[in-house]
């Protein structure tokens, strides 16, 4: 009765969070302009997505500032929490302070406070895209540094002395012992970086050029316009999207798996 | 180069973190080529921190520390020709076995032709021969204690430090790795430097053991000298089992304890206060008549190879091993002979304190303020004819002047009531005497109480200690007599 | 001496920098224009402005109402998914909260569109039920981060906790309230700080729902837009004192946790 119970529940919040998605995801191959019209099979979507300038190159240039993005984030952040980790207690304390303030801050504020300092302050041009890939990497850098933190606190803290024993100079023994322990952290941070700049929306309006688009900002500005061709083809990339991170994690944590058991 | 030069010398060594949490004062040792040596002490005693300064982790705050002569103390640890095995190994999770032996040599840019070969016979000299491909996570704990071990012997140090490295280990396999690290020992011809928690531990391995406590050396010696001389009470408690009585010289090497004269062969002058040392397995239980004291058994336990026997004799409980059991309640005579009776002076530096006077009336006294607290004094405990006047007749000023305040441990008390006693503390040790514990209590400003107690405290024990204030002897210090 | 305690440390100090330019400062500059006005000039008016007129103030109470209701619906809907999960009998746990957590990595407003195809056809007008479709809309956003510390939190809790208050007499239902749920607070605390903030800022949301009412959001959406620094920074500032209050209040919580786990232990 219990487990029967527990297992309802389970599905019907499954069901919630999955039925629009999986729904759309159908719909996509109809050339269908609304949800419960029957229409047969068709790529349209599809092709209007990939074909359609404006749409390829708001997703190509969203995925090309995450990936910068990320890179930046990953390379302060990992550095950063290495730093922070050996520095003293004041220092660290102080370090986590800050780090926590994009954590627990409301995007819109991180978003408004990055476009005031940048752009209204320093009137630095929007057009140099230098406000919004700032912005995002302050956004995602403190997620890199929370999840690098944790691996180098697991780590046997004698690693480290054991490479000086052995006669390595400080930075050797920082990049052949002490990275390789961390790189489990510093992915999951650079994953974690990508999707928050994929994901972002506040930071990117307030700061971006007039002239680019994120995924997020166009389809906010497409759900105010009335493009049915527009509004389809993004049913199309919400099921690629879907079906990617799907993928992505499936075998990231296939991948985890089977390094936990050669591990044991 | 003579053969037996000392390797490593360390000269004043001082140790403080933050600027005030003394780990050691003044620390000197030296330790010739060679020679397996056993830091030994309680867990928190300095042992690991010395350690670590002479492999270079941490550097002393003032003081030498020498290689063959030449100062090291500063020099970082990889340019130091010591290696060391840590205490959880610390091997590289990501390198397999053979790079993990291969790590220095791979620095030191040796060929690696050569390498294989250094490699090959340091797994060897570990019993893991073939195991080069291995990764770390396959391997046992007493593997990777190995493995640990090849690592570090494959440089070919001076100097090989091992901290605690078989604390992780079961029993059986720490017992066998006693004997193969004594063995390695011999055919590697290198110095060792062990650090143990473990008595029996060191005892079985080292040619020369220092006992360590609260970052003093104790005692430095062989393991029988520690264990048959143990210089102090630290040392008798903290090496095996001893009984401990308080006890008199009364006459030349006579000594009286547990309520009877005993020959022996220590001998101090006549009047001495002494503690008797007597290991449980040195007492003889007889019924001949020839036992210097009478007892009646308390109890018997069956401990495998032999009998623990508890008597009383008097107020006093006696621990002995005996090879045959007895029956409760028995009455028996107890024989010790001269020889194994190991007699150590009464400490009389323990129980002194500084203090000032700060104010001084008609009714209240004279009012002397020590570290942790302050009270009011009669005139005459501290100046015997009652007279504040100098030789000259004139009236001295007393205020600002200092005291030394010392007591017997016998005379103070422990209570749970913080508000009861004097001053409050931590008890950080404790031993069994005769009839009584010897407790030393800690207070927040590190100052140490040495307390006589029938009841038993456990260490940790936060405690106030009552110290009846007419008991105290107060004298005016004149500067001298430094040791405080 | 120095060059034994190199470089580690030495490494903290471009993130330190990066964070103090790109993090502290614009705080800085945003207390800077709430205090000062368009010519600026020291003021308070934006801040009288804000707290003297009732539509300003019907705006946070909206936002105080709309994040109340998502935060106690996701709490609702995830507490018992985290409780099965972390302490039912199902095998693989780590591919079933993979499932509920992997919304999260798809981007939001696509999420948000999809969900409201299916209300467009459900309900015909969207704009008929503002309130509810907003709700609705941001705890389908928000559960997945209300799922994950939860579940987190619950698997924390020692099964043998569980099994000593069985063993000492407590009903099924006792273990819960007695034991579970007071164990798992900062979980709860934790996801609720994840859901609360967010959803009385998330203004796109409202707008992709035609909910035309302001939230705090919105304000700062919309004075972004007509160039106004100083009353936006003014609504930041309010927002930021929330925050504040909050991770204060609720990191006073998991603190005080530790410190009672610690004392236990002893």
């Amino acid at each position: 009765m219990k487990k029967v119970f527990s297992l309802f529940w389970i599905y019907l919040v499954l069901l919630f969070l999955y039925a629009p998605i999986l729904i759309l995801t159908v719909y996509s191959f109809t050339d269908a302009t609304m949800i419960g019209q029957i229409r047969g099979f068709s790529l349209h979507n599809y092709i209007t997505l990939f074909t359609t300038p404006e749409l390829l190159q708001m997703i190509f240039g969203t995925c090309l500032l995450a990936l910068v993005v990320a890179l930046l984030s990953t390379l302060l952040g990992t550095v950063g929490a290495i730093g922070a980790f050996y520095s003293k207690k004041s220092t660290r304390s102080v370090i986590e302070l800050a780090n926590q303030i994009p954590v627990v801050n409301a995007d819109v504020v991180t978003g408004f406070s990055t476009c005031i300092l940048m752009i209204a302050f320093f009137r630095i041009r929007k057009e140099t895209y230098f406000p919004l890939v700032i912005g995002q990497t302050a956004l995602c850098a403190p997620f890199v540094y929370l999840s690098v933190l944790p691996r180098l606190k697991q780590m046997d803290h004698q690693l480290y002395e054991a490479a000086l024993d052995l006669g390595c100079t400080p930075s050797q023994a920082l990049i052949k012992v002490i990275l390789p322990q961390i790189v489990p952290g510093i992915l999951s941070g650079f994953m974690t970086a990508i999707t928050l700049s994929l994901d972002d929306y506040f930071i990117a309006t307030y700061t971006k050029p007039a002239t680019f688009d994120t995924i997020s900002t166009y389809v906010v500005n497409a759900t105010r316009g009335s493009q049915t061709e527009i509004k389809t083809a993004l049913w199309a990339l919400s099921a690629i999207i879907f079906v990617v991170v799907t993928l992505a994690v499936v075998g990231m944590n296939y991948s985890s798996e089977k390094s936990e058991g050669k591990n044991r | 180069m003579k053969k037996n030069q000392n390797l490593i010398e360390l000269r004043h060594i001082k140790k403080c973190y933050d600027g005030n949490t003394i780990v050691t004062e003044d620390f000197n040792l030296e330790i010739k080529k060679g020679e397996f040596v056993t830091f030994l002490g309680p867990s928190g005693c300095g042992k690991t921190t010395i350690l670590r300064m002479i492999g270079g982790f941490e550097l002393p705050t003032s003081g030498e520390i020498l290689l063959n002569g030449e100062d090291i103390s500063v020099l970082p640890p990889n340019k130091r020709p010591i290696n060391t095995v840590f205490q959880k190994y610390a091997l590289f999770p990501h390198l397999n076995v053979y790079d993990n032996v291969a790590f220095g040599l791979k620095l030191k840019k040796i060929p690696k032709r050569e390498q294989d070969e250094k490699v090959r016979h340091a797994l060897e000299i570990v019993d893991l021969e073939g195991f080069e491909k291995r990764s770390i996570q396959t391997l046992s704990g007493g593997q990777q204690q190995r493995i640990a071990i090849a690592r570090a012997i494959v440089n070919e140090p001076e100097l090989l430090l091992l901290d605690e490295p078989l604390s992780a280990l079961d029993y059986k396999m720490r017992k066998e790795m006693q004997l193969e690290l004594k063995n390695m020992h011999k055919k590697l011809g290198i110095t060792f430097i062990f650090v143990t928690h473990d008595q029996e531990e060191a005892l079985t391995m080292s040619d020369k053991i220092v006992v360590m406590a609260d970052g003093e050396i104790q005692q430095v010696g062989t393991p029988e000298e520690i264990y048959n001389e143990p210089s102090n009470l630290f040392v008798a408690d903290f090496i095996g089992e001893s009984n401990i009585f308080k006890g008199r010289m009364m006459d030349k090497r006579k000594a009286s304890f547990c309520g009877a004269v005993f020959d022996c062969v220590d001998d101090y002058e006549v009047g001495t206060i002494v503690d008797a040392v007597i290991r449980p397995e040195d007492i003889e239980i007889t019924t001949s008549g020839r036992g210097q004291i009478q007892g009646k058994i308390l109890s018997s336990d069956f401990k495998g190879t032999f009998y623990i026997v508890l008597v009383r004799s008097g107020k006093n409980e006696i621990e002995i091993h005996s090879l045959k059991n007895y029956q409760p309640d028995t009455v028996v005579e107890l024989y010790i002979a001269p020889d194994l009776i190991h007699l150590i002076p009464y400490d009389s530096s323990i129980n002194h304190y500084e203090g000032v006077i700060t104010a001084y009336s008609e009714e209240k006294g004279v009012h002397v303020e020590f570290t942790d607290f302050g009270w009011d004094v009669k005139v005459e405990q501290i100046f015997p004819n009652g007279k504040l006047i100098n030789k000259n007749g004139q009236p001295i000023t007393i205020e600002g002047l200092k005291v030394e305040a010392s007591f017997q441990p016998s005379i103070a008390q422990l209570s749970d009531d913080a508000q009861a006693g004097v001053v409050q503390g931590r008890i950080i040790s404790f031993l069994y005497v005769g009839d009584h514990y010897r407790y030393t209590v800690r207070s927040k400003s590190e100052e140490d109480y040495v307390v006589d107690d029938e009841y038993l405290w456990n260490q940790e024990d936060f405690v106030s200690i009552l110290i009846p204030k007419e008991k105290v002897t107060y004298r005016v210090w004149d500067g001298k007599n430094k040791k405080l | 001496m120095k060059k034994n305690v190199f470089s580690r440390r030495q490494l903290a100090v471009p993130y330190a920098i990066f964070l103090f330019l790109f993090v502290i400062i614009p705080l800085f500059v945003l207390i800077y224009f709430g205090f000062t006005d368009e010519n600026g000039r020291i003021s308070f008016a934006n801040f009288l402005h804000f707290f003297g007129s009732g539509k300003t103030i019907g705006t946070l109470l909206y936002s105080i109402v709309i994040a109340l209701c998502t935060t106690i619906f996701c709490l609702i809907l995830a507490y018992p998914v985290a409780f099965f999960l972390a302490k039912g009998n199902f095998g693989r746990k780590q591919v079933w909260i993979m499932l509920f957590v992997l919304p999260m990595w798809i981007n939001f407003t696509l999420r948000i569109t999809a969900l409201k195809e299916i209300l467009t056809v459900l309900e015909g007008n969207l704009a008929y039920h503002p309130f509810f479709n907003t709700v609705l809309c941001m705890v389908y956003d928000f559960l997945p981060f209300m799922i994950l510390p939860l579940y987190q939190a619950l698997c924390k809790l020692d099964n043998s906790l569980i099994e000593a208050a069985l063993d000492l007499g407590a009903s099924e239902f006792q273990v819960f309230y007695k034991v579970v749920f007071p164990l798992s607070i900062p979980g709860i605390i934790s996801g609720v700080t994840m859901v609360f903030l967010p959803s009385m800022t998330n203004y796109v949301v409202l707008d992709m729902v035609y909910n035309s009412t302001y939230i705090m959001g919105s304000l700062i959406g919309s004075y972004f837009s007509s160039y106004d620094w100083n009353n936006g920074s003014v609504i930041s500032v309010i927002l930021l004192l929330m925050i504040c209050a909050v991770t204060l209040l609720s990191e006073r919580f998991t603190k005080q946790e530790q410190i009672e786990k610690k004392s236990v232990l002893k």
